[in-house]
């Protein structure tokens, strides 16, 4: 019963990061993409902070063999870097681009803009689908 | 608190945002073993990917996050946005950003915030890709004036 309640609480904190941070504004975010023009430096404060705490947490984690709450490990062995791996990140960047959102602010966004994060989450959901039909 | 040259920059609460996001990872890693990718975890959440998350348990973290989000746009400090106006904007990119998530294997959140905080190659890689392409999105958009 633990793993349920480890999954809401560090949803909860993630999403209220988001709305503290200013990632929940599209026009924000894609401020921080306009390098050339009127760009807004907010998103890579959030960034570091997200990541310095990370940091700690995985010199944390190499010094466990299990999780607190569960029985083993389940991370990404992959080191593969390939055309997939690149294709995806400029087509995330093209979206991310284009409308200023990405996953979690979207669905974070349900509760300030619901028609417009809805319209993006649907489709997003249809990309997702697609890309699984696609079999690639 | 204000960033000199950039008076709309909150530094502040960009990096307290930040620091929670990355404790809600932290919590994630330690407490569950696993990665916060949201786009990971919303896609388990529609059964759209094969992962050993439960079902349960990837609804549970999106439903946190609505709550989270909630909580503090309702009791500490309204959330202030401005959404693009336009339908076929929002739908492209919606379309485009879960494609390009589930062929990368991640967003910001699992590459950016956990990938890079691991050193993940794989994951520095990816995040630079997917800001370059924003970078050049962005710029693209604003010649052919669908600034918003």
């Amino acid at each position: 019963m633990r793993q349920p309640v480890i999954s809401l609480l560090s949803g909860a904190l993630f999403g209220a990061g988001l709305a503290i941070s200013g990632m929940m504004d599209p026009k924000r975010v894609r401020g921080f993409l306009d390098i050339f023009g009127d760009w807004d430096p907010t998103l890579a404060f959030v960034m570091g902070g997200a990541v310095l705490v990370m940091v700690a947490a995985w010199s944390l984690q190499r010094r466990l063999i299990k999780p607190v709450f569960a029985n083993t490990f389940n991370l990404p062995g992959t080191q593969l870097i390939d055309r997939k791996l690149i294709g995806g990140g400029v087509l995330f960047g093209v979206g991310w681009g284009l409308a200023g959102l990405c996953p979690g602010p979207a669905i974070g966004a349900l509760i300030i803009e619901p028609l417009s994060a809805a319209i993006f989450l649907g489709s997003m959901l249809l990309g997702m689908a697609l890309h699984r039909a696609a079999k690639l | 608190m204000t960033l000199p040259g950039f008076p709309d920059a909150m530094p502040a609460e960009g990096l307290l945002g930040g620091v929670l996001i990355g404790l809600a990872a932290a919590l994630m890693l330690l407490g569950s073993g696993r990665i916060a990718g949201v786009s990971g975890i919303a896609a388990r959440a529609f059964a759209l990917s094969k992962s050993s998350l439960p079902i349960p348990v990837a609804w549970l973290f999106l439903a946190g996050l609505l709550l989270g989000a909630f909580l503090i746009h309702a009791f500490v400090a309204p959330v202030q946005s401005t959404f693009p106006n336009s339908v076929a904007l929002l739908a492209a990119g919606g379309l485009i950003v879960g494609f390009g998530t589930r062929m990368g294997s991640g967003c910001t959140s699992g590459h950016g915030v956990c990938g890079m905080s691991r050193l993940s190659p794989r994951s520095l890689l990816a995040t630079i890709t997917f800001i370059a392409s924003g970078i050049v999105t962005v710029a693209l958009t604003n010649a052919l004036g669908w600034a918003w």
